[in-house]
């Protein structure tokens, strides 16, 4: 029994904590989201330096082939320090595609320019429904010979407007099948005609989500990600690790802005006290560090699931999901409410991270989305 | 990170599960045990530490050479996870086992181990606890029981409450105020009385329940030998702390949520609620969900503290939490439950007509005790919010 990060992994936290001390404080945050990509290239390059984006790929394939758990440590780093950019996207949806349904080919092709911070990717899956369940993916895909066409819209895709290339998750099965059948995985270019992308304008701009509209986007067969068809398999494995790799940086968020009301209580003085003297401060802060630490837990459990690849990930992905979306969007609010009327001013930073928590919250299905998941693993 | 149980740890929990089914608790069953008269509950208990001890399985994280085994902390943890399993019920002497035993192993003089140690893990001797009084609850470092100097002994006047299982005690953990002149936290003694001595009187108090398992207790020039101290004079208040300590620690609540959640789940499968069975609806299969991500999450907090513990670090943030957040999940478990059962909910316990023999009415009347004993809830944020958050003092 060792719960806990190896020397090791602590090490890269402290590092990875230093680093974006230095180069990713709010005041560059802030730049960022009014920036018109977000997407800070030189930052992302120091990061690539570092490895970051190889941390998951083979060393066959550039990457430094570590483990999910030495990729939680730096995540919940980018969480406390709202690391904006297109890196959840590349690494743990478009990178983690690849490297659950790639073929070699597409894994030598792709995987060392991935890890070099050469290549951007994302994935592209909920469309107007909103769901993130399979029979949320409609969007048609009809074969043409050996090779495709892509016709719909895809909605809340995160960071497309920056990406090179796209994972696109579409329907080549009937309508009318099972919802888990007949969908495929496709890389698609995001300069190939037809495809048209379009920012979004949302809550938290330190992350772009993007409105996509394909119209008769020509996909060569070489092109699938995995079997036609079985895209869906491959997609779990790809939303495991994102959900696990969210809720870790969900847990920064949350860290970061407890600390910060904290620090803020034991300062600031009302009727001659520090207002972190008062009970109704006081216990409103320990409220929220029990979430955090609870939040904590589940997701480093979670984590620990999606690196063994352990049939428990299908629980502990939607119960540390559903518990670190109402967490983080509680805490960064209540931090708010610590801080009183500063606290709910566009200059103090605070409204970064309740802007963080909302959007986050609202990523990959909502807290009752994954909540009737964990019930659906209780036997009722 | 890894989940994993050693082969050693495996073969313990593998003994362990072999004696539990050969040696059941006699006249135990865990489904009617909440409805028996509470002296016959009592019994239960006290036979089943008797054959648990007779094969060294009480107080197993004691080192050896005061009867325990020495346990490591897995095996302890492997201890509760088995007993949770079996729905074992509990021992007779729970106070002189968690707290006396170990606060003396601290702070005892060898005679006072020698004398007082052997007989708690073996029930010759039980223990309460003597800490709450009518004036001085949260605020305990205020009490005014007195013990006063008279040659060989203490004479000690005053009262305590809430002083669970006196009426079948024979010793008490008594803090006293042995200088009233100190600031209130430098005149406390801790002393080890006799709860036969001349002028004790035991006064059972009627709980919310209906049991009456804590008392008052009255002191009146009750005499206590010196060699009764426990620590130095005046420094009574460290040792009562220590004792606290063991007390909080000992909420290891998340074992008795689990089962409750089961428990919970069985009932609501029987029940219909708009017309379909409670398990159907969304609003059921969410708070069901989210009871359930809980107590997960003070699992996995458990098992954080547990690494600090192995690894020998001091323990973080995770390890405050346990009473303060369970106590309080199983209070919202109860009355979720309650919600849901509509009428039935007022069954009692032990009425035909309810919903497993009103074992959830019985639930939420007694939920109250957790956030209250050792310590309340609002305590235990002050605690927390100002050794572990660092927030100044009111």
């Amino acid at each position: 029994m060792d719960f806990g990060f190896s020397e090791d992994q602590e090490l890269l936290r402290d590092s990875a904590r230093k680093f974006l001390d230095a180069e990713c404080p709010t005041t560059f945050v802030r730049k960022m989201m009014e920036d018109d990509s977000a997407h800070a290239t030189e930052l992302w390059k120091k990061a690539a330096g570092l490895g970051w984006m190889g941390i998951l790929i083979p060393e066959e394939h550039g990457g430094i082939g570590g483990s999910f758990l030495d990729l939680v440590v730096v995540m919940e780093e980018m969480g406390r320090s709202l690391m904006p950019g297109p890196f959840l996207a590349t690494v743990l949806l478009g990178g983690t595609a690849v490297l659950a349904g790639g073929s070699d080919e597409q894994k030598a092709a792709i995987l060392p320019k991935v890890a070099a911070g050469e290549l951007v990717m994302t994935l592209a899956q909920a469309e107007k429904s909103g769901r993130y369940d399979a029979g949320g993916i409609g969007l048609p895909a009809t074969a043409r010979g050996g090779d495709f066409v892509l016709s719909g819209e895809k909605l809340f895709v995160p960071d497309a407007h920056v990406a090179d290339q796209i994972v696109v998750a579409a329907r080549t099965g009937s309508p009318d099948a099972p919802a888990e059948e007949g969908i495929t995985l496709f890389l698609v270019d995001a300069k190939s005609p037809g495809v048209e992308i379009t920012q979004l304008k949302t809550v938290d701009m330190t992350r772009r989500q993007c409105h996509i509209a394909f119209q008769d986007v020509a996909v060569a067969g070489s092109q699938v990600l995995g079997e036609v068809g079985q895209g869906w398999s491959i997609l779990q494995r790809v939303l495991d690790q994102a959900i696990a790799g969210l809720c870790t940086e969900m847990v920064g968020t949350g860290q970061q802005a407890l600390d910060m009301a904290v620090e803020y209580a034991k300062e600031r003085v009302q009727f001659g006290k520090p207002i972190g003297s008062f009970q109704a401060v006081k216990h409103k802060c320990v409220d929220m560090m029990v979430q955090v630490e609870n939040a904590r837990s589940l997701t480093y459990y979670a984590a620990w699931t999606v690196d063994e690849d352990v049939d428990e990930a299908s629980q502990a992905v939607p119960m540390a999901k559903a518990y670190c979306s109402d967490m983080c969007k509680t805490v960064t609010s209540e931090a708010i409410q610590v801080h009183g009327g500063i606290g709910f001013t566009w200059e103090h930073d605070m409204h970064l991270f309740y802007r963080r928590g909302l959007a986050s919250e609202a990523a990959f299905g909502s807290a009752p989305t994954h909540r009737e998941v964990v019930a659906q693993t209780l036997d009722l | 990170m890894n989940f994993d149980y050693s082969p050693q740890e495996e073969a313990f929990r593998q003994e362990l599960r072999s004696w539990l089914e050969a040696n059941p608790a006699d006249n135990y069953d865990p489904e009617t045990f909440e409805i028996i008269d509470q002296e016959e509950r009592f019994q239960i208990k006290f036979d089943w530490q008797k054959k648990l001890h007779g094969a060294g399985w009480v107080g197993i994280h004691w080192p050896k050479e005061y009867g325990g085994r020495g346990a490591t902390i897995m095996e302890q943890t492997i201890y509760q996870q088995e007993m949770a399993r079996v729905h074992a019920p509990g021992l007779a002497n729970p106070l002189g086992i968690s707290l006396v035993g170990p606060t003396l192993m601290h702070w005892g003089t060898e005679e006072q181990k020698e004398r007082f140690v052997p007989r708690i893990l073996s029930a010759e001797e039980l223990w309460c606890q003597g800490y709450s009084e009518p004036g001085s609850g949260s605020d305990l470092a205020s009490l005014q029981t007195r013990a006063v100097d008279d040659g060989d002994d203490f004479v000690v006047n005053g009262q305590k409450v809430w002083t669970s299982y006196a009426h079948k005690a024979d010793y008490c953990i008594l803090v006293t105020r042995t200088d009233p002149d100190a600031p209130k936290h430098k005149g406390l003694s801790y002393l080890l009385v006799d709860m036969h001595s001349p002028g004790v009187t035991v006064r059972p108090l009627v709980q919310i329940s209906g049991d009456a398992e804590f008392n008052e207790v009255f002191f009146e020039d009750v005499r206590v030998p010196k060699a009764n101290l426990v620590g130095e004079r005046n420094n009574g208040w460290q040792v009562a702390i220590t004792t606290l300590m063991f007390e909080r620690a000992n909420f290891g609540m998340v074992y008795n949520l689990e089962p409750m959640l089961d428990r919970l789940k069985a009932n609501l499968k029987d029940l219909e609620v708009n017309g379909q069975p409670a398990t159907d609806d969304p609003e059921v299969r969410q708070k069901l969900a989210a009871f359930h991500v809980e107590i997960q999450a003070l699992k996995f907090n458990g098992y954080r503290q547990l690494t600090q513990q192995l690894r020998g670090n001091p323990p973080g943030p995770e390890g405050s939490i346990s009473k303060l957040a369970g106590s309080e999940l199983y209070i919202r478990m109860a009355h979720f439950a309650m919600e849901l059962l509509g009428p039935y909910s007022q069954c009692a316990l032990g009425e035909t007509q309810g919903i497993d023999n009103g074992f959830w009415a019985r639930r939420a009347l007694g939920s109250r005790l957790y956030t209250i004993a050792g310590g309340t809830s609002e305590i235990m944020r002050n605690i927390i919010g100002e050794r572990v958050l660092r927030l100044p003092k009111g």
